[in-house]
């Protein structure tokens, strides 16, 4: 029995949550090895098994048939009983489809591993579920940013093996253009000591003004979850979470925010984390440090007005 | 072009859920349901292409008797007929038996584009569109945030992470999951919601499209989860609660 991890890198640069994904699949207490798509590059040097390093010319630049072509050839090849992932952007436009391609599910996005059952979060981080794997079959599971920790991975020297796929003409179906930004950045959240940050229970552009009220008296930036920039309400440089930025400043006040896991993968290294929700269930309170279930509307203006009279 | 989106039916974000002791799913006595708002941002997007480019929208949707409603929706909308896959327990199933079901339906209508959500706010497997788009054999691109049709193909803006893009061309047919935000949705107007109950609602069973695959993945158990942080809740009212608070961060976190 063996797991296979597949890493993803851009340019050498290794995404941090393969590491995590690493740290998961140990868990299994198998023979872990690793697949990169490129040069074995940082890989060559971690605590693994074996590196299987995949090269194509045709695999530089990254496309879901591609890779899931290559990967299914290197799957039937070592035949590893478990399939590991980083539940990346990446992995989520290619993974369910390699799964599909051997008849097997894709576990996703699991917060925790054992041979024989997985955990996954359901309704945005709500609730837990325990899942009962396949007991024999490829398994194939896809692991949560943070689930695990990247640094848990100690160093080795496994044996690096390269593997040429062959692909057919016509494997890749999709044209891919070169990754873009779409402005430079104006606000650098990634730099303030104070962030309060704005979610879906502020319910109306207007109300906006009095976080930001907040914000002012703190001395602070404002940021947002998604949903509040995906309504433009404020743009989308404001937003922390996965397709936004990550941040890490003293404190993060959470307003109205329920802290789904797209954002909490954005501000749950903040020092200090503070949650101001109606709902007393809401997942934010599972990383708050400081909270005061009620309503925002009421507790907002009144900590602004309490955070002036401490300042004088 | 012909365009399918499927949609999903799912609690309200409002929601209290409620876990009976030892269950493998929640208590739905107490739940009022929405379309799946990944999946409505997919309906919008392919109302709009079919305004800008003609056609017909088709919708979707595995679930329970009480999802026409959602259905209903989604014609009031705008979509011009419905396939209703009508199944009780779908949720017990996994990714592969929703996508093996999904894909008979829409293997029948032979779309041009097939449009879906990127995942779903309840069991949030995110992965529906891409086992759809492998079981019929398409290409698809995921996390999408705006679509250009050209000729015989589509031109895509990809979301990627940490605020990066990338454009993608995929020849037709082929599948998209769209992400939240990639436009405004709409409101059903009082003459669409009158005209949607003239609109075709084909009711279909699992069985009638080849029945459903063995299921591999079993969830077992549905619970509240574990607080990773003892958080300090401040009590009181609102003036109360906010005065510790701030006492809290000047003298504990000392921001202030």
């Amino acid at each position: 029995m063996s797991v296979l991890v597949v890493l993803e890198q851009s340019g050498g640069n290794f995404h941090r949550m393969g590491w995590e994904a690493v740290v998961a699949a140990k868990e299994l207490e198998l023979p872990v090895s690793v697949a990169t798509i490129g040069p074995a590059g940082a890989a060559a040097s971690k605590g693994v098994d074996k590196v299987y390093s995949i090269e194509h010319a045709e695999l530089t630049t990254y496309s879901a048939d591609g890779y899931t072509a290559a990967l299914e050839q290197l799957i039937r090849s070592i035949q590893p009983q478990f399939v590991v992932f980083a539940h990346t952007y990446q992995v989520r436009d290619y993974a369910p489809k390699l799964a599909t391609r051997f008849g097997r599910v894709l576990v996703s996005d699991v917060v925790k591993l054992s041979r024989t059952t997985a955990v996954r979060q359901l309704f945005q981080g709500k609730l837990n579920a325990d899942y009962t794997l396949p007991s024999e079959g490829i398994r194939f599971v896809s692991v949560q940013a943070g689930a695990y920790r990247g640094d848990a991975l100690g160093e080795g020297t496994p044996e690096v093996i390269p593997f040429a796929p062959e692909l057919a003409a016509g494997t890749i179906r999709v044209k891919v253009e070169a990754p873009f930004r779409e402005s430079s950045r104006q606000v650098d959240l990634t730099t303030a000591e104070i962030i309060v940050s704005v979610g879906r229970g502020i319910k109306e552009k207007e109300n906006i003004a009095i976080v930001e009220e907040l914000a002012a008296a703190l001395g602070g930036e404002l940021a947002a979850s998604r949903p509040i920039c995906d309504n433009g309400w404020l743009p989308m440089e404001r937003q922390v979470g996965s397709s936004g930025q990550t941040v890490a400043p003293k404190v993060y006040i959470a307003v109205g925010i329920s802290g789904a896991i797209q954002h909490q993968v954005g501000m749950k290294g903040s020092k200090t984390i503070v949650a101001i929700n109606k709902d007393p269930e809401a997942p934010i309170f599972e990383v708050a440090d400081y909270g005061i279930v009620g309503d925002l509307f009421e507790v907002v203006p009144a900590l602004t007005e309490a955070v002036k009279k401490l300042k004088g | 072009m012909k365009i399918v989106v499927a949609l999903k039916q799912v609690p309200s974000r409002d929601s209290s859920l409620r876990v009976p002791s030892g269950g493998s799913w929640i208590d739905e006595a107490d739940v009022t349901y929405e379309i799946n708002e990944p999946d409505a941002y997919a309906l919008e997007a392919g109302l709009q292409l079919k305004e800008q480019h003609g056609g017909e929208v088709v919708v979707l949707c595995a679930g329970p008797e009480g999802a026409a409603a959602s259905i209903r929706e989604a014609l009031a909308k705008g979509a011009d007929r419905a396939i209703h896959v009508q199944e009780e327990n779908l949720n017990e199933t996994d990714a592969l038996g929703l996508g093996t079901v999904l894909a008979a339906a829409i293997r029948a209508e032979a779309p041009d584009l097939v449009l879906t959500g990127l995942q779903s706010d309840d069991l949030g497997s995110g992965q529906t569109g891409v086992v759809v788009a492998e079981l019929l054999g398409l290409p698809s691109a995921t996390i999408i945030m705006a679509v250009e049709v050209q000729d015989g193909s589509i031109r895509v803006k990809r979301e990627l992470e940490d605020g990066w893009f990338q454009h993608i061309t995929l020849p037709l047919p082929a599948v998209l999951t769209i992400q939240s935000g990639i436009n405004r949705l709409r409101y059903a107007t009082l003459m669409g919601i009158k005209k949607a109950k003239t609109k075709e609602l084909r009711t279909v069973t699992v069985a009638e499209l080849g029945g459903l695959p063995a299921v591999q993945v079993h969830r077992e158990k549905v619970y509240l989860p574990e607080r990773a942080k003892q958080t300090q809740i401040l009590e009181g009212d609102a003036r109360t609660a906010a005065a510790a608070l701030a006492d809290k961060l000047k003298f504990e976190v000392r921001v202030i």
